[in-house]
């Protein structure tokens, strides 16, 4: 026998108690949608597994009132300290209930269990652990003192971190004080509602964060809601740009985190091994359904071939397969959809004279899968260096100089992520410098803390999330005026606030002493906040 | 990475190999230039690697096989200053039956001993001493004035050509650390060589040579690159992490780190060399995970007795009990295998 022929090591299956039907979950309860429900299934069987509630405009409007009350009623007027109570109670509740979180997204996703358990359920702890301490301490977060919640946040999350993006989205917004609706993407609801159920047993007051299901037009009908005071999104740019049209001349806050084509730039010098496995956790880690993916490889020319090759023997070693089992690498992709796109721009990367080669893997009968590919010869006109494919699919670029590396790294209407590959301290300080990249990873790649900020220039989208600053997207300074007052009415509104949604929309501007609240007015505002701390946690159903 | 030579060359000696690989002397000078033109290690992303290898799941067949095939690659090692014949005779009845209980245990590939021991384990193993590709035992000696290495050539030389007459087949050599810290990388080189030269029996045939870089004293992942680089081009059959005798010992990066050397060095000259993590490893769980990054690294055919072995003690007995668990059903406990 072939002691490389791994004997199965399936993840148990049992630990999950799914539902047949799930709802929304809009105040606290699961209710029935008014949408024509829809079926999630297991991308890597194509078997059946839930029956999903879509959720239509009178839901989505449902599910933003009740945001709304819990905002006015409840969170906004809950002391720091006791938001962080909540917050710490999920992280635990996450981490008590990981392994079947885990079993749950490889299931509905398509990913590999090693990676759920290892990296999407850890992080999502981490990220609640992260904002649960930020909860008390609002005024080091660089808007001055007791900057005030925003309201009612609409969240529109992808598939390909169903989890993680969810909590990337929710925590941030809770601990500074708003309160959510939520929606997971179509493929891969299935983790936010039994996220859901965590929030219910974490006794989370009802509303303050509501999950609706459904497909774009549910998220259309979210995003424009006259009720949502903020609009956080992450997934493709096209959706991305027309969240930006929806919103345009309204005083919605918006971030998005979009596409990318990062450029992961190996130097001669580079630490060869580990610089392989950097290139494929860069693009290979979640069957490449990362928007940061380092999709675009820069090869200095003269290491290119012993670079190639050394690639190829590695892929040889990947193991794509049932995703619940624990030693695969590579699991299903996604979609039907999202399969086909693979194979278009796949077939153009062929038919514009690129060379490609595929890791020899026995492609299961049934799902979606796309083995390990990778394209040389491709140049920098060509749609695959272009094009965020999104799949496990790395075109293979050279350059000559760190100049050119640069300037050809840079030429991409994204601008999310970048790599770089190299044993020289300075040049990695000097590289990441000029490169126009939110992230830029030095000798590691697609590695993720709360405590560091992420986002993307120009396509990739703006706002950032994670640390201080994905929190303060979720904040504004004190109000100078009337502020107290725009607490306890609705949260929203008022020429004040107004006038404040365009001057603090940039993050990176917060700091500026300009926009701190005066002393004096401090002052004025204190009785008001004194009052708000003073009050209790509500108990589950005490809003309604 | 140096210009790949093809495999199968006339280059018999190690000597004419090396000087191809470096084009040119032996001395400090073309050393350094070759071993320092070797691109670095990254160390966390070779401890990041060598976590993810860990994590690999064995289970049911896989699991039986890997503890089977971690028996059959273990040096059976006792070396203590108390060591007596006794001792050795005790050693070896254990590698020629470890399991009373289960015929079907598979052996030990050698037992390694200190030189003067060496005429003991000899005479212990009997018919059974042999190479253990085709099933029998191997003795493996150490020498070279193990485990420091401190002593003049002579005495390395001379420990080494005794263990060898006295009938070992393996010599596990250390190198002189404080030589290669200090950058004579020649003299480690030429060290290397001359004790090579000394496995030789007047046959003509020679004792496998494995090299001990102790890398518990190199400290950097780039010293454990170098001086597996150092211990091939000089001739080494194997290379070894660690005596045993300091700390850390053998660890999962740096075994995989001397993998992906012999892997590069097979793709450049069709050579395979061996590998040996000595020190630390003692539970099954463990051994498995070197298995795992034997094989997902330089490859399959890499675990086999003569690529690849386990240099430990305690290590025996922990997969007994794995082994007895998975006939029985059920964990037995200490007292139900032998203490050596």
């Amino acid at each position: 026998m072939s002691f490389l022929e791994y004997a199965p090591a399936p993840e148990s299956r049992a630990i999950l108690s799914l539902r047949d039907r799930y709802g929304l979950f809009i105040d606290g309860e699961f209710v029935d949608g008014r949408g024509t429900p829809f079926q999630t299934i297991s991308p890597a069987t194509e078997e059946h597994i839930a029956t999903i509630a879509n959720a239509n405009e009178a839901d989505v409007a449902d599910a933003v009132a009740a945001a709304r009350r819990a905002y006015d009623r409840t969170w906004s007027r809950m002391s720091g300290r006791d938001r962080g109570k909540y917050l710490f109670r999920i992280a635990r509740l996450v981490q008590e209930r990981s392994r079947e979180l885990a079993v749950a997204e490889s299931l509905d996703n398509g990913k590999p269990i090693k990676e759920s358990r290892d990296v999407d359920v850890p992080l999502v702890a981490a990220w609640f652990f992260y904002y649960a301490g930020w909860a008390d301490k609002l005024d080091h977060a660089g808007l001055g003192g007791d900057p005030r919640s925003l309201g009612v946040a609409a969240q529109v999350i992808p598939w390909n971190f169903p989890l993680l993006m969810l909590a990337w989205k929710i925590a941030p917004a809770l601990a500074a004080g708003n309160t959510v609706v939520l929606k997971p993407a179509e493929t891969t609801p299935l983790t936010a509602l039994i996220f859901a159920e965590i929030l219910q047993q974490a006794e989370l007051p009802p509303g303050v964060v509501n999950i609706i299901t459904g497909a774009g037009d549910t998220g259309a009908a979210l995003v424009a809601h006259d009720g949502v005071d903020k609009v956080a999104f992450t997934g493709s740019t096209a959706v991305g740009r027309a969240i930006a049209k929806q919103i345009a001349g309204t005083d919605k806050r918006v971030t998005l985190e979009l596409g990318g084509k990062a450029a992961n730039i190996v130097f001669d010098d580079a630490p060869m091994d580990q610089a392989i496995e950097g290139i494929v956790n860069g693009i290979f880690f979640n069957q490449g359904h990362v928007c940061c993916a380092g999709s675009r490889l820069l090869v200095q020319e003269n290491i290119h071939d012993e670079v190639v090759e050394r690639l190829k023997l590695r892929l040889a070693t990947l193991r794509l397969g049932d995703p619940l089992d624990k030693n695969t690498d590579i699991g299903a992709i996604n979609s039907k959809e999202q399969l086909e796109r693979i194979h278009e721009l796949s077939e153009i990367g062929v038919a514009e004279g690129a060379d490609r080669w595929s890791a020899p893997c026995e492609i299961p009968e049934n799902g979606f899968w796309y083995a390990p590919t990778i394209f040389t010869n491709v140049q920098t006109s060509s749609r695959i260096a272009r094009d965020e494919i999104f799949g496990p699919v790395l075109s293979v670029l050279t350059f000559r100089t760190p100049a050119e590396a640069i300037a050809k790294a840079n030429n991409t209407p994204y601008g999310l992520s970048a790599g770089i590959w190299t044993d020289k301290g300075s040049r990695i300080l000097a590289v990441a410098d000029q490169l126009r990249a939110g992230v830029v990873w030095a000798n590691t790649f697609n590695r993720f803390d709360p405590a560091s900020p992420f986002g993307g220039y120009k396509e990739s989208g703006y706002g950032r999330e994670g640390g201080r600053h994905g929190l303060a997207a979720y904040l504004a300074p004190a109000a100078t005026v009337g502020r107290g007052g725009a607490q306890f009415s609705t949260g929203r509104g008022g020429a004040q606030r107004r006038l404040e949604t365009g001057a603090a929309a940039a993050p990176a501007d917060l700091d500026t002493a300009s926009e701190r609240p005066t002393r004096s007015t401090e002052t004025a505002a204190k009785p008001a906040r004194r009052t708000r701390r003073t009050a209790k946690p509500a108990k589950k159903g005490a809003a309604k | 990475m140096p210009a790949p030579i093809s495999a199968g060359t006339s280059l018999v000696t190690a000597r004419e190999r090396a000087l191809a690989v470096l084009g040119g002397e032996s001395d400090d000078a073309t050393l350094r230039r070759y071993l320092h033109g070797i691109a670095g290690v990254d160390a966390v992303g070779l401890e990041q690697r060598a976590a993810a290898l860990g994590t690999r799941s064995i289970k049911t067949t896989s699991k039986k096989w890997a503890l089977d095939r971690i028996i059959s690659l273990i040096d059976l090692t006792t070396l203590e200053g108390a060591d007596t014949p006794g001792k050795v005779r005790s050693l070896v009845a254990k590698a020629l039956n470890a399991d009373p209980a289960d015929a079907t245990t598979p052996r030990v590939a050698a037992v390694c001993v200190y030189g003067d021991m060496v005429p003991s384990a000899v005479d212990a193993l009997g018919a059974a001493h042999g190479d253990p590709d085709d099933g029998g035992i191997a003795v493996a000696a150490v020498a070279t004035a193990f485990p420091s290495g401190r002593a003049s050539l002579d005495i390395k030389l001379a420990d080494t050509a005794e263990a060898v007459a006295a009938g070992a087949d393996e010599i596990d050599m250390v190198i002189d650390r404080g030589a290669f810290l200090a950058g004579r990388y020649g003299l480690v080189f030429d060290q290397i060589a001359a004790v090579k030269e000394a496995c030789r029996r007047p046959d003509g045939t020679s004792a496998s040579l494995k090299v001990i870089l102790e890398t518990g004293e190199l400290m950097t992942y780039d010293n454990v690159r170098r001086a597996s680089w150092l211990s091939i081009l000089a001739g080494g059959d194997f290379i070894k992490t660690s005596t045993g005798k300091v700390q850390p010992a053998a660890t999962l990066p740096v075994t995989l780190l001397m993998l992906e050397v012999v892997r590069d060095w097979h793709l450049m000259t069709g050579q395979r060399i061996g590998v040996k993590p000595a020190g630390g490893i003692r539970a099954s769980k463990d051994a498995i995970k070197y298995l795992v990054t034997v094989a997902e690294t330089a490859g399959e055919e890499w675990l086999q007795p003569h690529l690849f072995r386990f240099g430990a003690s305690s290590l025996l007995n922990d997969v007994l009990l794995q082994r007895q668990k998975i006939t029985s059903g059920h964990y037995s406990g200490a007292d139900y295998v032998t203490i050596d």
